[in-house]
C-alpha cells in the first residue's frame, strides 16, 4: 500500500484553535472539490456503494479526526475534506493482492463532509460522503 | 402530542410479547405505603434492577422534572418528550397524586410539601433489598454519573460514592461524570470495585484498543446474560478531555454491533445494554443495531412509567438523583424475551424505610463536613431548579451572582441536567449550593467577547441539543444565559436558528463587533482562571440574604 500524502497539513500538524465560522448544516461539495475529484476520474462518472467509510459523528479533535475506508477491489481510494481549505487528504493505491483498506487521521477546519472516492478494478469511480461535525464543546450535562 | 392509544400501539401492546407495568390509575387511588410501593407481580426468571444519574445524592432531595423537553424531527412529542399535563394525560394519570408530583413540574412547591423529598440512598437500599428478597439473584446495574455531584463527592473525589454504592453490591457500572475525575483517580477507584466498570465504547486514542472491559457475562436463572456497558459517547466534547486525554469514545454503532455478536457467539440468551448515551441516542442505536433486547437508558433523567419498545428492544428510563428505582422482570426462555413485567419505583423518602446500615454509613461520610454542609448562606422565594431545555431558575441565579460579582455584562451558565432542586421559601444551604455547581473544573472565567463570537457560541450549542440526528446531539440543555435575551427557532440549521440577541439592560441589539464583558463557568479550556463558580454564587447569596428570581421571559422559543 503507498500513501501518497497531497497534504501535509491534513495529517495532524499543530494544535490550532477550531476556525470558528458559522456553517449549514447541509453541504454541497466545493468547487475545488469536485475539480479533486475530476482529476481523479478523468472526468467518468461517479456511483454510489461498495465503499464504506467509517468516521466520528462529532469530531473529539478537529485536529486529529480518525478516519477509516474499506473499498473490496478497489486500485485507488482518493480522500477529501470537503470543507477544508484546500480539500484533498490523501490518494491510496492498492495492489491487486491488497486488500483494499485503510485508516488515516485527518485535520477538519469546521463541520464538513468527508469524501471517499473509489476507482474500481474495472475502472468505474463509486464514492460515499459522512458529516463529520466539530464542535466547540463543553455543556456536557 | 401523541395519543395514549398510539403510543402503546408503537410501543408495548405492538410487541409479540405481554408484559405489564406497575402504574396505573388504581395504583394512584391507593394510599402511599411501602408495601404499595414494593408490591410487584413477581414474572419469568430474571430481574434486573436499573438505577442511573444519581450525581452524589446520597441523601433525599427535591427534584423538579422538565417543563420543557423538546424532541426533535422524527421523535418530536414522542416520550420522553412530554412533559406536565400532556404527560399526566398521556400514562392516565391525575393531577395533584404522588406519580404527579414525582414525574412532572406543576404545583412542585405544594406538591412537595406533601409528599416530601424523594430519593436516598438507604431508602434505594431497602428497595433493592426487597427485590432480592423476592429474587436472590437479580441484578443491580448502575448507569454512571454516580461520582460526581455534591458537596462530599467533590470533597472525597468521589469515595463517599464508591462506599455507598459497594453497600448496595451493583453487578457492574458504566459512565460519564467519572471522568471527570481524572483518569488516574478513575483507574485508582476501578481497581478496587468488586464489579466491572464497562465501556464498550472507551478506546486508547493511540493504539485504538479497548480501554475498559466491554461486557460482562452473567447466568441468572439459568439464563445467560450478557451486560454490555456504553460510556457517554462524547466525553472529550462535552466534558474537560485533558483530563483524560489517551481515552476516545464515540457511539461507534459498528462496534455494539460486532460486541453483540460476540456475547451471542458466547451463548447470550438475554443481551441487556447498560448505556450512558441518552434516550434519543439509544432509541436510534436500538433501531440501527439489532439484537439488544433491553437497553436500561440513561444520561438524560428522563424518568418513564413504562418501557418504550424499538422493534425488538426495551428501552428503560430510569430517571435521575436516587428518585426511582427500576425493577424489570423478564420471562427468557430459549433465548428469546417472552414476557416481562417492570415498575418505575419512585423513592419517596417519607413513605420507604431507610436500611439502618446504609443510613450509618451515608451519615459517616458526611460526618467530616456536616458544618460547611450544613450552612445557611440565604433563603429563596422562588423554586430553585435546573432541569429544562432553556433558562431554569437555579441557573438564573448564577447567572445574576456571576454579572454582579464579576462585573459582566453577560453571563453564560452551562446547560446541566443535573442539581437537585428547592421550594420556595427553603433555606439555601452550602450543600445545596454545591447540588447544583459541583464539579472538578469550576473557574469563573471573565472574558471580553464580540457580539458575533456569542453569537457562534449560541449556535454550535444550540446545534447539540436541537439537531435533527440525534447521534450529532452531544450537549446537554441550553446554555442558560443572564444579561441577554434571544429568539431561537429550533427547527433551522445551524447558523440560523438564534436571532434578536439582545442586551437586556439597554433594550439594544447585540452588535456584531462590538466587545462584551462575558462571566461564565464550566469552561472545558485547560488552565481557565478564575474564582470556583460556588464562591461567587455564595458571596452573592449571603449579600441577597433573600433571594428573588424575576421571571425570565428573554428567550423566545419557536419551531416546537
Amino acid at each position: 500500500m503507498k500513501l501518497t500524502r497531497r497534504n501535509a497539513l491534513a495529517l495532524g500538524g499543530a494544535a490550532i484553535a477550531v476556525t470558528l465560522v458559522p456553517v449549514n448544516a447541509t453541504f454541497a461539495a466545493t468547487d475545488l472539490t469536485m475539480a479533486d475529484i475530476a482529476a481523479f476520474t478523468g472526468g467518468a462518472e461517479v456511483g454510489e456503494g461498495g465503499i464504506e467509510l467509517t468516521t466520528p459523528e462529532i469530531a473529539e479533535n478537529g485536529n486529529t479526526v480518525p478516519i477509516a475506508f474499506s473499498a473490496p477491489g478497489a486500485k485507488r481510494v482518493l480522500i477529501l475534506a470537503d470543507g477544508n481549505p484546500s480539500p484533498g487528504v490523501a490518494t491510496f493505491s492498492f495492489s491487486e493482492l491488497a486488500m483494499a483498506e485503510g485508516s488515516t487521521r485527518i485535520r477538519l477546519a469546521t463541520t464538513q463532509d468527508v469524501i471517499a472516492v473509489a476507482e474500481m478494478a474495472d475502472g468505474t469511480f463509486t464514492k460515499v460522503s459522512k458529516s463529520v461535525k466539530v464542535t466547540i464543546g463543553g455543556c456536557g450535562g | 402530542m401523541i395519543s395514549r392509544r398510539d403510543f402503546l400501539q408503537a410501543s408495548v401492546a405492538a410487541s409479540a410479547i405481554y408484559g405489564a407495568t406497575g402504574w396505573n390509575r388504581a395504583a394512584a387511588q391507593q394510599s402511599l405505603t411501602q408495601d404499595k410501593l414494593l408490591e410487584f407481580d413477581t414474572t419469568g426468571n430474571v430481574t434486573l434492577i436499573h438505577i442511573t444519574d444519581i450525581h452524589g445524592q446520597l441523601k433525599p432531595i427535591y427534584f423538579r422534572e422538565p417543563e420543557i423537553n423538546l424532541g426533535m424531527g422524527a421523535v418530536n412529542g414522542l416520550p420522553p418528550h412530554v412533559t406536565g399535563a400532556d404527560f399526566l394525560k398521556l400514562f392516565n394519570m391525575t393531577p395533584g397524586t404522588p406519580e404527579a408530583y414525582a414525574l412532572t413540574y406543576q404545583d412542585f412547591t405544594s406538591l412537595a410539601k406533601s409528599y416530601g423529598r424523594m430519593g436516598g440512598l438507604d431508602r434505594a437500599a431497602t428497595v433493592i433489598n426487597a427485590i432480592r428478597a423476592d429474587r436472590p439473584d437479580a441484578l443491580l446495574l448502575d448507569g454512571g454519573d454516580t461520582w460526581q455531584g455534591s458537596y462530599t463527592t467533590h470533597h472525597t473525589q468521589g469515595q463517599d460514592m464508591v462506599n455507598v454504592m459497594n453497600a448496595l453490591k451493583p453487578d457492574a457500572m458504566t459512565s460519564h461524570w467519572e471522568f471527570t475525575l481524572g483518569i488516574d483517580r478513575v483507574n485508582e477507584i476501578v481497581e478496587t470495585l468488586d464489579f466491572p466498570f464497562l465501556g464498550a465504547n472507551i478506546f486508547d486514542s493511540e493504539w485504538d484498543e479497548p480501554a475498559y472491559e466491554p461486557y460482562k457475562m452473567f447466568e441468572r436463572g439459568g439464563v445467560k446474560i450478557a451486560v454490555i456497558g456504553q460510556a457517554f459517547p462524547y466525553m472529550p466534547i462535552a466534558n474537560p478531555g485533558w483530563m483524560f486525554p489517551d481515552l476516545s469514545f464515540g457511539v461507534r454503532e459498528d462496534r455494539m454491533a460486532q460486541v453483540v455478536a460476540e456475547v451471542k457467539t458466547k451463548g447470550a440468551e438475554l443481551v441487556v445494554l447498560l448505556s450512558h448515551n441518552g434516550f434519543d441516542v439509544d432509541r436510534k442505536l436500538a433501531a440501527r443495531v439489532d439484537g439488544i433486547d433491553v437497553i436500561l437508558t440513561g444520561h438524560t433523567h428522563d424518568a418513564l412509567p413504562e418501557p418504550v419498545m424499538v422493534n425488538k428492544t426495551m428501552l428503560i428510563a430510569s430517571g435521575s438523583n436516587g428518585k426511582f428505582v427500576t425493577r424489570l422482570d423478564l420471562d427468557v426462555r430459549d433465548g428469546q424475551v417472552m414476557g416481562f413485567a417492570h415498575k418505575l419505583i419512585p423513592i419517596f423518602s417519607d413513605v420507604i424505610t431507610p436500611d439502618v446500615s446504609v443510613t450509618k454509613l451515608i451519615d459517616e461520610q458526611r460526618a467530616p463536613y456536616t458544618g460547611q454542609l450544613s450552612e445557611v448562606l440565604g433563603i429563596t422565594t422562588n423554586e430553585l431548579y435546573r432541569r429544562g431545555n432553556f433558562n431554569g431558575t437555579w441557573d438564573d441565579l448564577i447567572c445574576n451572582a456571576l454579572i454582579d460579582e464579576r462585573e459582566a455584562d453577560i453571563a453564560l451558565s452551562p446547560g446541566f441536567r443535573w442539581g437537585p432542586s428547592l421550594i420556595a421559601g427553603q433555606d439555601i444551604t452550602r450543600e445545596d449550593l454545591f447540588n447544583a455547581t459541583a464539579m472538578s473544573y469550576p473557574n469563573a472565567y471573565r472574558s471580553e467577547m464580540t457580539g458575533e463570537f456569542l453569537h457562534v457560541i449560541l449556535e454550535d450549542v444550540a446545534d447539540n441539543l436541537f439537531n435533527p440526528d440525534p447521534y450529532y446531539q452531544q450537549g446537554g440543555d441550553m446554555v442558560r444565559v443572564g444579561g441577554m435575551g434571544y429568539s431561537i427557532d429550533v427547527t433551522k440549521p445551524q447558523g440560523s436558528r438564534i436571532t434578536d440577541m439582545t442586551v437586556l439592560k439597554t433594550g439594544e441589539l447585540v452588535d456584531p463587533n462590538k466587545t462584551y464583558t462575558v462571566a461564565g463557568w464550566a469552561s472545558v479550556n485547560e488552565d481557565t482562571e478564575g474564582p470556583a463558580i460556588w464562591d461567587v454564587t455564595e458571596a452573592w447569596i449571603k449579600k441577597q440574604g433573600t433571594v428573588t428570581i424575576d421571571p425570565n421571559t428573554s428567550v423566545k422559543v419557536t419551531g416546537t
